[in-house]
């Protein structure tokens, strides 16, 4: 194939750019961002936070779910610039800083909740939040089935999820 | 997906917003986003200009009046269906929320936005109608309150003119005594009804059926009261008959023909039976209750 | 430690680092300047192209570049056909980007290449295209006819291929028959879906000539050998890498996708990196589809249920091209009798394109078709003659002293002749019976009846034809320093747990801890000799040949060891990451004996230095490396089968069924399944589950909605329906452990086992239930409201 001469290529594309500052995991961040830029993309490629995923971009699969001001929400469902002034978690936040799993994590390790992982994320953040809000949390299994119903898993059949959810509460001492 | 190029906007104030959303005819209002977002990933929505509500002055809250909740145009849908004052006074708002999408979604999603969405298989319309609530529509020209029954006008349609801003939703009270009831089916938890339909009825002295509305959403092109079963009903003790003749009249209500999830008949079917149970169940809580 | 971890449900390896979101999968990784594509695709099933003017877009800022047909040199050429058949007629491929006419909705026409996918897909907008739209047939039945708008020109009545199989002497049994049951039975199309949807990145290294792919697909290697060839590179300077891939179910099998040529050629003509992260809506208009089939099944019985014949002749649908050859059609086809004995069959399909996207593998592949139409037509069998659907089965079950049970005239996917060779299927069934409460069921679906409830039980068994060859390979090496054991194969996964259960064969092998196993799949560097990931042969293959490979380890760390501890090899045994002498203290760690067992090595750490400590490794004269010797502990086998090895299982379910809102509900789903020896059985569970849940969309949920004018209507996650958890029920899974005769390790493969019988069960469960009401037949899937609601109408309810 002809090689072609090295092409001319801009650094970025002519969308205007809007000025954003945000709290990300903590960390204080000020960008310029494309007016039209999704949260999930900023977050991934902005930042480099690759943890949160796209699965679809209209709001149904539940990988891109993060924490927005304390609240799960979809990231693919946000703009970026939609984003200022809040405070973002993302699943790079859950963890502790030598890596030791949180409780939810290390349930989902014990239960076989996961195979490819893709979905992983955005399950974790939406069983997160709902366990850090004040509410009594369900756990029967139509409890946790709608706990979970908003994410999509196509490799485990959802019911070691479901265990899942139920050795988290017990390993964080919630009935 | 990505949306398409847009001009954004962000006021503090409610006249600045109705200026910017003036100054462009194919600006849209942008509140949670969840409905609009997903239309714009697709590029089936392309609006040149947002107009970003969230941080307008007065758009937050949700009061609890004498005869009615009162919720702003920034409130979100799961803030309303967990509001402590709201449950206790209005369980019928907090049944049907548990129906729209999931929690994630209502977390940013608004109810004025899915009024304003105006899909016709989504809950929070068919509750307006079902309660005849109200929504107030302030635009360069003042402000104006629209009955649901007037607002919600074909698919995603909506007397809302496009200098307009939606800024409050009002959902009458029930009286004291009243029974109330939701449904919906559904393909799958959390998606678009297939058929939801609400009841909300008192009982007379007779211990029969009185100020007995009927609505449903999904069979047409947007949320329809029953009014040819609520008149079959009203004054009966809803007996099986009653409910039999008030089904057989709202069959012809369903005018959304055959789609992939559900085809008339179907919808038709399944009306029938959801009557026959929101009916009763709306029935089973009145007080004094019902003998049926 | 000691224990025997083969067989054991260990956690794995790969979860604390994809839990952490520290995945890599291919749009994860950096690459610094990297380019973003996007594709403008065709809006019409069929059309003809009449003007293509891509000027705006060329133009439009910070787009790099624009490819057409006429852009792309030799590329602009028919993609491989990768399994031939001399079924086939004038098989038909696409081309990286269409030429003078569009097949399906969705097939590629141009690819923008622009600073970011936002831009990209601007500019895609801008290209101009005149269309000329031509007639579409999306009727199977009606697109065979003469005269149908023919998919491709040149093949007339869309016949894509006609293959007819025999074993035994159907017709001679149908002859002799004293009772035939014939139905029609039809599957409905679906997709994979996988959570992440396709995706590819390339590099091109100019200085070096090296092309470095990231592929989230599961043939790397395959498709190395493929680039290599297409682009007249060296196989060694073509670099494929499957990183982290979030689901495959068959879908990422396939190759070319019309990306995955354009995206390596446009990085060599631009040197940058390129990249295409496909998107969910191109995922369901670009990404093979499968599971349409429209059957005719006959069975030729004796009044006592003995079913003699079996004739079975299927449509199938292939989409616009057929990459794939037929190989869904093919073990449709070879699985269609089941774990029955059925002896006299006649199976026959023909294969249509219609212009839709292309149809191939799907999980099941063809099992789920075959599974729906046998097991209906069983219940319907028995249903006719009056006799019980579990005992009817049972009396045409092979029995066990049956074994190697061959059908003479069924060639597998293989090429091999269809033998099941191991099983207990009366066993399973009992299994079943009794799981469900099958003889307290009747009592329990009155009783129900009586309040005004509908209960069904559902019941299907299946068979699979798993671990077929042609080969896999293995490489396993202790690591000198740490003395971790690496592992490497040619296959990869996407989810399935490989780094664990390749381990724990290992892990047996050597002593050493599953966690101190490093497997490395998924990169040509790393091994480059096998076929890919795909119809349930990842733990046959790919688990035999590192059981071999590491019986070789485990011989040359045996000897090494008894020639550094001074004993005899007898008296070496290995266990937490050293070689002992039986009953005593004495021992030297494996990264000492693989130190040592490396003549040319520096006392450069404590590992050498201990090595040094003991009798060198090897006990010979003569150079420091005997003749045919190999320095370290390493060792690379291959396993190739004889022919594949036959799983099977039988699942059962309670439904509810409620006729007012012909909803559904399964209350209770029992599993009984049969894969061999588990290596991991927690790893099978999540299997077969996810198979389930997927089974569970095929049976109620799932169907792919074209129009009449081939558009696909609901081309998205909120309009394809998946389920959720909320959709899937509790599942009861009960595991057989019938070891397979065919491999050493005893095993057979589980990956598609969940997903097969569910369609049939769902179905026979629904029908079971509204039995009460009348006579009606369920036997087409996915099953919906709306169908249970015309059945009811139609017996008047």
């Amino acid at each position: 194939m002809k090689r072609m001469a090295k092409p001319s290529i801009p650094e970025r594309s002519s969308d205007p750019r809007i000025d954003v500052s945000l709290t990300v995991n903590g960390e204080t961040i000020h960008r310029a961002v494309s007016v039209r830029m999704l949260l999930s993309d900023f977050l991934r490629h902005e930042l480099g936070l690759t943890g949160t995923h796209v699965g679809c971009e209209h709001g149904v699969c539940g990988c891109c779910t993060v924490l927005i001001d304390g609240k799960a929400g979809r990231s693919c469902l946000t703009l970026a610039v939609q984003a200022n002034g809040t405070e973002i978690r993302t699943i790079e936040s859950v963890a502790e800083a030598d890596g030791t799993l949180h409780p939810i994590q290390q349930a989902f390790k014990e239960c076989h909740a996961l195979q490819c992982g893709y979905c992983t994320p955005g399950m974790v953040m939406n069983i997160l939040a709902r366990f850090e809000e004040p509410y009594p949390l369900d756990l029967s299994d139509a409890g946790v089935r709608d706990m979970l119903s908003g994410n999509l898993c196509r490799c485990t059949g959802y019911i070691n999820i479901i265990a899942a959810v139920r050795r988290a509460a017990e390993l964080l001492g919630r009935t | 997906m990505k949306p398409s190029l847009f001009g954004y906007r962000a006021p503090t104030t409610l006249d600045d917003a109705i200026k910017i959303l003036a100054s462009d005819a194919d600006a849209a209002v942008l509140a949670g986003g969840q409905s609009l977002l997903p239309a714009m990933n697709f590029r089936a929505a392309n609006p040149t200009l947002l107009v970003d509500i969230q941080h307008v002055d007065g758009l937050r809250g949700v009061t609890v009046e004498d005869h009615r909740i009162a919720v702003r145009a920034m409130t979100r849908h799961r803030e309303l269906e967990l509001h402590p004052e709201v449950q206790r006074t209005h369980p019928l708002i907090a049944e049907a929320m548990a129906h729209v999408a999931h929690v994630p979604i209502r977390n940013r999603g608004t109810v004025v936005g899915s009024l304003c969405h105006a899909d016709p298989s989504a809950e929070m319309p068919l509750i307006l109608v079902l309660l005849g609530g109200t929504v107030i529509a302030q635009g360069p020209l003042g402000a104006r309150e629209i009955a649901a029954e007037d607002f919600f006008q074909s698919f995603l349609t909506t007397t809302r003119r496009p200098d307009e801003i939606i800024v409050e939703a009002r959902f009458p009270l029930l009286p004291p005594g009243a029974g109330w009831a939701f449904d919906e089916v559904t393909r799958r938890h959390g998606d678009y009804a297939l058929v939801g339909l609400g009841c909300t009825l008192s009982v007379d002295g007779q211990g029969r059926a009185k100020n007995l509305r009927l609505a449903a959403c999904g069979i047409a092109d947007r949320p329809v009261r029953l009014k040819a079963a609520e008149a079959i009903l009203t004054g009966t003790t809803l007996q099986s008959g009653d409910l039999n003749a008030a089904a057989a009249a709202s069959t012809a209500a369903v005018t959304q023909s055959d789609e992939a999830n559900a085809s008339a008949s179907y919808r038709r079917r399944a009306l029938t039976a959801l009557i026959h149970r929101i009916v009763a169940k709306a029935a089973a809580r009145t007080r004094p209750r019902m003998v049926q | 430690m000691s224990t025997r971890t083969f067989g054991a449900r260990i956690e794995r390896n790969i979860d604390p680092k994809l839990l952490r979101g520290e995945g890599a999968f291919v749009d994860d990784i950096p690459l610094t300047g990297v380019l973003h594509s996007a594709f403008l695709r065709s809006p019409h099933a069929r059309a003809g192209i009449k003007r293509l003017d891509a000027a705006a877009a060329r133009r439009h800022p910070g787009v790099v570049a624009v490819y057409t047909c006429d852009d792309i040199g030799a590329l602009d050429m028919a993609m491989p056909l990768l399994i031939p058949h001399p079924c086939m007629t004038d098989p038909q491929t696409q081309r990286p980007l269409a030429r003078g006419d569009v097949h399906y909705v969705g097939q590629t026409i141009a690819m923008v290449v622009a600073v970011d996918r936002y831009t990209a897909e601007d500019a895609a907008s801008l290209i101009e295209v005149d269309y000329e739209p031509l007639p579409v047939e999306m009727d199977l039945e009606k697109a065979l006819q003469t005269g149908a708008p023919p998919v491709h020109p040149k093949v007339p009545n869309n016949l894509a291929a006609h293959f007819v199989q025999t074993c035994g002497t159907p017709d001679e049994a149908f002859a002799r028959a004293e009772h035939i049951t014939k139905i029609k039975v039809q599957v409905d199309r679906s997709t994979a879906a996988p959570m992440e949807c396709r995706s590819i990145a390339a590099n091109w290294d100019a200085v070096s000539g090296e092309l470095t792919v990231w592929d989230g697909t599961q043939a790397p290697i395959s498709v190395r050998g493929g680039l290599a060839s297409v682009f007249q590179l060296d196989e060694d300077k073509v670099r494929v890498i499957a990183p982290d891939v979030g689901g495959g179910f068959g879908q990422k099998v396939l190759f070319f996708y019309p990306d995955e040529l354009l995206v390596p050629m446009a990085a060599m003509q631009l040197g940058r990196p390129v990249k295409y992260i496909e998107d969910r809506r191109e995922n369901f208009i670009g990404s093979s589809q499968e599971r349409t089939q429209i059957h005719v099944i006959e069975l030729a019985a004796l009044k006592t249920g003995e079913v003699i014949g079996l004739r079975d002749i299927f449509l199938h649908d292939t989409g616009a091209f057929i990459p794939y050859g037929i190989a869904v059609a093919q073990v449709a086809s070879t699985s269609i009798a089941g774990p029955y004995r059925i002896p006299n069959i006649f199976v026959e399909f023909k294969a249509v394109y219609t212009p839709t996207v292309q149809v191939t593998p799907y999980r099941g592949c063809g099992r789920p078709q075959a599974c729906f139409a046998i097991e209906r037509a069983m219940d319907q069998l028995a249903s006719e003659l009056g006799l019980d659907r579990f005992e009817v089965r049972r009396r045409n079950f092979v029995t066990e002293k049956e074994f190697p049970y061959p059908r003479e005239g069924l060639l597998f996917a293989d090429g091999l002749k269809v033998t099941l060779d191991s099983g207990q299927y009366a066993k399973a069934l009992g299994m079943a019976a009794a799981e469900l409460g099958a003889a307290d069921f009747p009592a329990e679906q009155a009783k129900a009846l009586a309040e005004g409830r509908y209960l069904g039980l559902g019941l299907a068994c299946y068979v699979e034809g798993t671990g077929l060859g042609p080969y896999e390979g293995g490489h396993v090496k202790i690591h000198p320093i740490t003395g971790k054991v690496y592992v490497n194969t040619g296959l990869t996964s996407q989810g399935q747990g490989h780094d664990t259960v390749f381990a724990q064969i290992v892990a047996d092998q050597l002593g050493v801890r599953p966690e101190d196993v490093i497997v490395v799949e998924g990169d040509t560097k790393a091994f480059d000799w096998g076929v890919a990931t795909f119809a349930s042969r990842a733990a046959v293959v790919s688990g035999n040949a590192i059981h071999k490979t590491a019986m070789v380890v485990r011989q040359k760390t045996l000897l090494a060891a008894a020639n550094m501890l001074e004993v005899n090899i007898d008296d070496v045994e290995l266990r937490d990451s050293a070689a002992w002498v039986k009953g005593s203290n004495r021992f030297v760690p494996l990264a000492a004996v693989a130190t040592a067992s490396n003549p040319l090595r520096y006392a450069f750490n404590e590992a050498a230095q201990a090595a040094t400590q003991f009798a060198p490794a090897s006990k010979h004269d003569g150079p420091p490396l005997a003749e045919g010797e190999a320095p370290g502990l390493e060792a690379t086998e291959y396993f190739s089968p004889s022919q594949s090895t036959w799983a099977y299982g039988v699942h059962g379910a309670i439904v509810e069924v409620d006729p007012g809102l012909c909803t559904v509900k399964i209350r209770k789903y029992v599993c009984i399944h049969d894969c061999g020896n588990m290596i991991n059985p927690t790893i099978v569970e999540g299997q077969v589950l996810g198979g389930i849940a997927q089974g569970i969309g095929g049976a109620l949920y799932e169907r792919l909605d074209y129009q009449p004018d081939g558009n696909l209507a609901n081309a998205s996650l909120m309009d394809f329906l998946m389920p959720y958890a909320t959709e899937i029920p509790n599942i009861s899974v009960l595991h057989l452990e019938t070891p397979s005769p065919l491999n050493p390790l005893g095993v057979k493969g589980v990956g598609e086992a969940g997903c097969i019988a569910v369609g049939a069960v769902v179905a026979s469960g629904v029908e079971d239930a509204l039995r009460a009401l009348g006579p009606i037949t369920f036997r087409h899937v996915p099953l919906t409201p709306s169908m249970i609601s015309d059945a009811l109408e139609q017996i008047g309810h």
